[in-house]
């Protein structure tokens, strides 16, 4: 019974990997419908079966070993059997050629696809892929728990909603307001961090029309789950159509409508915006939005500008302007929790802390009040602005 | 007795057990086990100087190096701590010549002088904070008030220690043990000097030349 | 108004509503628990052994009762990490559509981070130490390790984080940020209750024990081996435990100041790792990954050490390749350093860092490639016999070439830019923690516990137990694989796609298969102890073992060796068999040894009321704690009464009646 044993494990081991991998082709990751998706997939398959060159022949050998060394059961038994250079050079050069060629694809491979990059005209399929002029450009910001996409040339505003016409190149910039989110459609090419004060950039091309699917693949609290977006692949006169069916929404993305948007919500439905302030983009990266506060750039500006202090003065803070001119600009961080009076402590319990699942069934766009986050609709932000 | 001859090769009679002094290899460890606590203590200001290093500019308006640090109020504390490691010195001779008297004095100067540091660190943050230089300011100033403070709390634990030895010292006098620990406290000491040299540089020296 | 005040200082943020009352699944565990803690109570009571608890346990400074005791903490730990496992692959089983499945999202949340945080800060960094402190200080023929009153500080550190943890059950709530905590979600404003407070202590609290373990068992290594045992004749399992052990002293240090550094933003309004002020979020993934990645090496090289003596043991042969073994375990460590930065490829760093790190992470696939080959070439011409350790290493080498091969592939930034937090990766990573981490720690206590106890292991449960993970293991995570490579992401609580479903379901029931192999490991444990007679290893040596472990009895005497062995050969115990050493019968020296102490229990408890004081903001309790903490450190330097010597007539008395036992050397 004990000498069969390598050979029952291989069932579990190895036909049910090949199954699902059957299963797993016709989805997203393994039909891509953008170029930079398909490649990556195709660098998937090479390396794949690159390390198969090894790992076959290994896993072979182990099963092939254990059934024929087993004790009293024929195979030959040396005990001083434990030196072999001959060996030694085999177990060594064998896995470095491997990872030898492995790192030249991945140094090629990351350079060509490094999200950064502009697609190559050549690098698509067919003449008729190739991006045809400048890449469309859409600015992207995760809120909690919804995506914002601008698209500045167009001057409209979705939320939850992207379109892209296919065949066209698309620049994505990327940032967040609160929470680090990945920005993710598994379709049209790999994932990139979107990250509070910092911009992200990824290029990516769809070649083929249809619905998909997009979300965040960063766990980012309690809307994460729910933080998906439709993906709309359409020819151009589809796409100007759908600009035109945004237009005609009639409602603006302005400061008001934004301050409603930006606070905690989940399972968002789409919303569309005709017009966008062209500047949006630009202060939620630099974290100036509220009328007052101070831009990232102009900080950095003041901050290169100021002049030293008066290096014969032995005091500390001798050279500092006034008391109050040193205090925060902006930021409505929470104070540190032993800076605070005893009256304040509790208000920081989450108490009720866990709810019947029922209540997502009631009303899943209410969301539980612990959490304090509101519900956005397209008629509160509406009704907001 | 624990010679039992291999059958093949008599002569050569190998020992396979220690049967007399099984000190052989009882030489202290705590010298070595202290050396590696301190390499990964080392690793902790490793951490908080690259901390510091990425945020060095994070002044979010707030104050900057130049208008903060005071290079004399630094020099002076400089002095206080190189001084006390040239006092420890002292102590650990007078250890070797056996004379506990001198050794406590030594370590009574060498602690009073780490206080003074530690005093001279305290007024410097008090006017810091009461400037409105608080570390709640800017990254820059959370990653520099962490930075020394961490080294300052180092001190103030040294300090203690030297206490405990100080008394130590009256109850039993140079025994071995009150020897190693002196000897640890003395690598301690020594090793928060190394790294306020690179406070003073990588910190105060550099960020008033950027 | 007065009261209220009063009452905020003296409790701080702790009110009744802190406790989960009105949570049916929790209120149910508390009374289970409540009832299994009243029910031990009782029986040590009953059985007067609360005297023999404290004397022969808890003050033990014993290597090898400190050894055991990790082991425990972490298969209780592993029993609630395992918990946590089935209400995930629950919830995820049954959560699609319209069906929101049986846990919101804030329970959820803390479900998948206490389930990390628990599965490695205290099941496998416990039974790493646990397994270390058994074994290596017996391989080395040395009579403890060489801080004994640290060693037992850093288990009683280590079970007081653990407590830590478990008290955010019952009382408030644990960090809903992912196993590491991530900030911006950690920070204060996000996170305001107690998760994260709680996360930071516990794990402070047991980093420090972690490294103190670490800096001891590197010194017992390096200073405390017996004579004539070069570096180059040091059993492998002792020098994976020297790099894994200088591993760790190499990174806990980072995790401790990033965790300190978001103490202070959340205790003291710091700006690290904040959003506005100069903050940097990104700064804390990259410390906590500097950590992170050399971590997993920490786990896996003691493991494979452990197959490594298993393999030569059971083949009869001595170990192919020692040297080449060796220097893969170097490079290996060395390597783990330079890597981290795999673990965010897709954060933007651009296509130069990015392939400079992801070339760097396969390089390390070829020390470990050479690994598998050497456990390889030991089988051949061998002359293995499939004892229960050994069926457990022949199923981690298929299993874990699987997630070595994944994990190269992950390595690779295009490829990784696709997978990266899928669910893809989720199975990668318990691939090679399961496939090679824990299939290697129950090898390890299959094969070393004759060795701690004096009796084997049954070995019908056991064949239960291995199936159990073996089948159970391909059965939970080859749909994950799937459903990764189909785009599914990680720590989701509800997908829309009700064409997944049936592969989580698959999952699940594989988890309801892991649950029977851990039932049956511990009816396995009380069958052996009941049928102890029977299982009885009268010879020291059950397995024909190879290294210095096995030349003494089973369980060792306190002072693991009334002679200490001079080595002459890799293999030292294999190399005395075969030229019939024997052991001297009279000539007994009295023995030094260290003294007990209840220090380590006091000094851990302070530090236990000291995070609970700080997590719920009672400021009175922690500045108290705090000094007592002090104290009492200060106090221990001035007991002088440390150690004392085993008298000959002991030692004569001992070795008498272990005499008969050991016939195999004798």
């Amino acid at each position: 019974m004990l000498q069969r044993f390598p050979f029952r494990r291989l069932r579990p081991a190895l036909l049910v990997p090949l199954l699902g991998l059957l299963a797993a082709c016709d989805r997203a990751v393994f039909n891509p419908a953008g170029d930079v998706a398909r490649q990556q997939r195709d660098i998937i398959y090479i390396s794949t079966g690159l390390m198969l060159l090894i790992i076959v022949p290994v896993m072979v050998l182990i099963v092939v070993f254990a059934w024929r060394y087993r004790k009293g059961k024929g195979g030959t038994y040396d005990p001083h059997f434990d030196h072999s250079t001959a060996l030694e050079l085999v177990i060594w050069s064998a896995p470095l050629l491997i990872i030898i060629i492995l790192g030249a694809l991945t140094w090629s491979s990351t350079h060509l696809l490094d999200p950064f990059r502009p697609i190559d005209v050549h690098a698509t399929e067919h003449e008729a892929h190739a991006p045809i002029e400048q890449p469309l450009r859409v600015q992207v910001v995760s809120l909690d728990w919804k995506w914002l996409f601008i698209y500045p040339d167009q001057g409209i505003a979705t939320v939850n909603e992207l379109a892209l016409p296919v065949n066209r190149q698309v620049r994505f910039d990327l940032t967040s307001t609160n929470m680090m989110n990945t920005f993710y459609a598994p379709t049209l090419a790999g994932m990139i961090y979107v990250m509070p004060g910092m911009q992200s950039t990824l290029h990516a091309v769809l070649n083929r029309p249809g619905n998909y699917e997009g979300l965040s693949a960063n766990y980012s609290g309690a809307g994460f789950s729910d933080m998906r977006f439709q993906l709309k692949g359409v020819d151009q006169a589809g796409f100007d159509a759908w600009v035109a069916q945004a237009k005609a929404s009639g409602r603006a993305l302005d400061l008001a409508a934004y301050e409603q948007l930006v606070k905690p919500s989940e399972k968002v439905p789409a919303m569309q915006f005709a017009a966008v302030d062209s500047d949006l983009y630009r202060r939620i990266l630099e974290r100036c939005v509220e009328p007052g506060t101070p831009c990232m750039t102009d900080l950095m500006e003041h901050d290169r500008m100021r002049g030293g202090g008066n290096p014969h003065d032995v005091r500390p803070g001798a050279g500092m302007p006034q008391r109050g001119n040193s205090m925060p600009m902006h930021g409505s961080k929470p104070e540190g929790a032993m800076l605070r009076s005893p009256d304040e402590k509790g208000e920081m319990v989450n108490t009720n802390r866990f709810k019947a699942p029922a209540d997502h069934h009631k009303a899943p766009a209410q969301p539980p009040e612990d959490r304090k986050i509101s519900a956005a609709t397209p008629a509160s932000v509406v009704a907001a602005a | 007795m624990a010679k039992i001859p291999h059958p093949a090769a008599a002569e050569q009679a190998p020992t396979f057990y220690v049967t007399e002094d099984d000190h052989a290899h009882a030489g202290s460890p705590t010298i070595l086990g202290f050396w590696i606590y301190l390499m990964s203590d080392a690793l902790i200001f490793a951490t908080l100087f690259a901390t510091f290093g990425v945020m060095s500019t994070s002044f979010a308006g707030g104050p900057s190096p130049r208008e903060i640090f005071e290079l004399p109020l630094v020099a002076l504390n400089t002095a206080l701590l190189l001084i006390s490691s040239i006092t420890y010195g002292f102590a650990m001779l007078a250890l070797d010549g056996g004379k506990v008297r001198t050794v406590q004095a030594w370590l009574l100067v060498t602690g009073l002088l780490g206080a003074a540091f530690v005093g001279v660190e305290l007024f410097e943050f008090g006017t810091l904070i009461a400037e409105g230089a608080t570390p709640q300011r800017s990254g820059f100033l959370s990653s520099f008030f962490t930075l020394v403070s961490t080294h300052g709390l180092h001190v103030t634990v040294g300090i203690v220690w030297i206490g405990v030895m100080l008394v130590q010292l009256s109850q039993s006098g140079a025994t071995p043990e009150n020897r190693r620990r002196l000897l640890c406290l003395s690598m301690f000491w020594h090793f928060l000097d190394v790294v306020w040299i690179g406070v003073f540089t990588f910190v105060y020296l550099l960020g008033m030349i950027r | 108004m007065f009261d209220q005040s009063l009452a905020k200082t003296i409790f701080g943020r702790l009110t009744w509503e802190s406790f989960p009352y009105h949570e049916p699944i929790l209120v149910g565990t508390f009374a289970v628990v409540v009832l299994l803690g009243l029910a031990i109570v009782a029986a040590v009571t009953k059985f007067k052994l609360w005297g023999w608890l404290w004397r022969e346990w808890l003050t033990s400074v014993d290597h090898k009762k400190i050894g055991v005791m990790y082991i425990i903490l972490a298969i209780v730990m592993l029993l609630r990490g395992f918990s946590d496992a089935l209400m995930m692959r629950a919830q995820q089983a049954i959560a699609f559509g319209p069906n929101e499945g049986y846990l919101p999202a804030h329970h959820f949340d803390q479900v998948f981070t206490a389930h990390g945080t628990i599965m490695i800060f205290f099941v496998a960094i416990p039974l790493i130490s646990g397994i270390i402190n058994l074994v290596m200080p017996l391989q080395i023929g040395a009579r403890d390790v060489a801080f004994p009153f640290l060693n037992s500080l850093s288990l009683w550190l280590t079970v007081a984080g653990a407590l830590l943890v478990m008290a955010s059950l019952f009382i408030g709530e644990f960090s809903t940020a992912g196993w590491l905590n991530y900030v911006p979600v950690a920070n204060l404003q996000n996170s305001p209750g107690t998760g994260p407070d709680y996360y930071l202590w516990s794990l402070q609290i047991a980093g420090l024990g972690t490294t103190l373990s670490a800096i001891n068992m590197v010194t017992t290594i390096i200073k405390m081996r017996a004579p004539g045992m070069t570096m180059m004749k040091m059993p492998v399992f002792c020098w994976t435990a020297l790099c894994s052990q200088t591993l760790a002293i190499a990174i806990f240090p980072t995790l401790t100041a990033a965790f300190a550094m978001l103490m202070l933003d959340r205790y003291l309004g710091f700006n690290f790792f904040t959003n506005d002020l100069g903050g940097n979020p990104m700064m804390y993934w990259n410390l906590v990954w500097v950590w992170g990645h050399p971590e997993v090496y920490v786990l896996v090289l003691p493991v494979f050490g452990i197959y490594s003596e298993i393999t030569s043991t059971f083949t009869g042969k001595r170990l192919f390749g020692y040297s080449s073994m060796v220097y893969a375990t170097v490079v290996i460590t060395i390597l783990s350093y330079l890597v981290w930065l795999h673990h965010f490829f897709t954060m933007g760093s651009g296509a130069s860092v990015n392939s400079f790190f992801g070339i760097a992470t396969m390089v390390i696939s070829i020390p470990t490639g050479a690994k598998i080959f050497n456990w390889l070439f030991t089988m051949y011409r061998g002359s293995i016999r499939f004892e229960l350790p050994m069926m457990w290493v022949v199923a981690f080498m298929l299993t874990f070439v699987v997630g070595g091969m994944t994990g190269v592939l992950l390595a690779v930034p295009p490829a990784d830019f696709v997978l990266h937090n899928s669910l893809f990766l989720v199975a990668h990573f318990h691939n090679v923690i399961i496939g090679g981490v824990v299939f290697g720690l129950f090898a390890g206590i299959e094969y070393w516990w004759p060795k701690a106890f004096g009796f084997k292991l049954d070995r019908k449960w056991g064949l239960v137990h291995f199936w159990g993970w073996v089948i159970g293991y391909w059965v939970a995570w080859t749909p994950i694989y799937i459903v990764g490579l189909m785009g599914t992401t990680r720590r989701v609580r509800h997908l829309d796609d009700p064409t997944l479903q049936p592969w989580f379901v698959i999952a699940a029931i594989g988890a309801v298969i892991i649950a029977i192999g851990i039932a049956a490991f511990i009816i396995q444990i009380a069958v052996s102890i009941r049928n102890r007679d029977k299982l009885r290893d009268t010879t020291g040596d059950p397995w024909d073992g190879r290294t210095l472990e096995w030349s003494t009895s089973s369980p060792p005497p306190p002072y693991n060796f009334a002679f200490t062995p001079v080595v002459h050969d890799l293999d030292a115990w294999y190399d005395m068999k075969q030229r019939n050493a024997g052991r001297p019968k009279d000539g007994y020296l009295p023995i030094h040894m260290p003294r007990n102490t209840g220090m380590g229990v006091i000094l851990s408890g302070l530090a236990l009321v000291l995070g609970f004081a700080m997590v719920w903001y009672i400021w009175w309790l922690a500045a108290l704690s705090f000094a007592a903490l002090i104290a009492a450190s200060i106090a221990h330097t001035f007991n002088r009464n440390r150690d004392y010597y085993v008298p000959v007539d002991e030692v004569e008395r001992t070795e008498r009646g272990r005499q008969p036992l050991l016939t195999a050397g004798a």
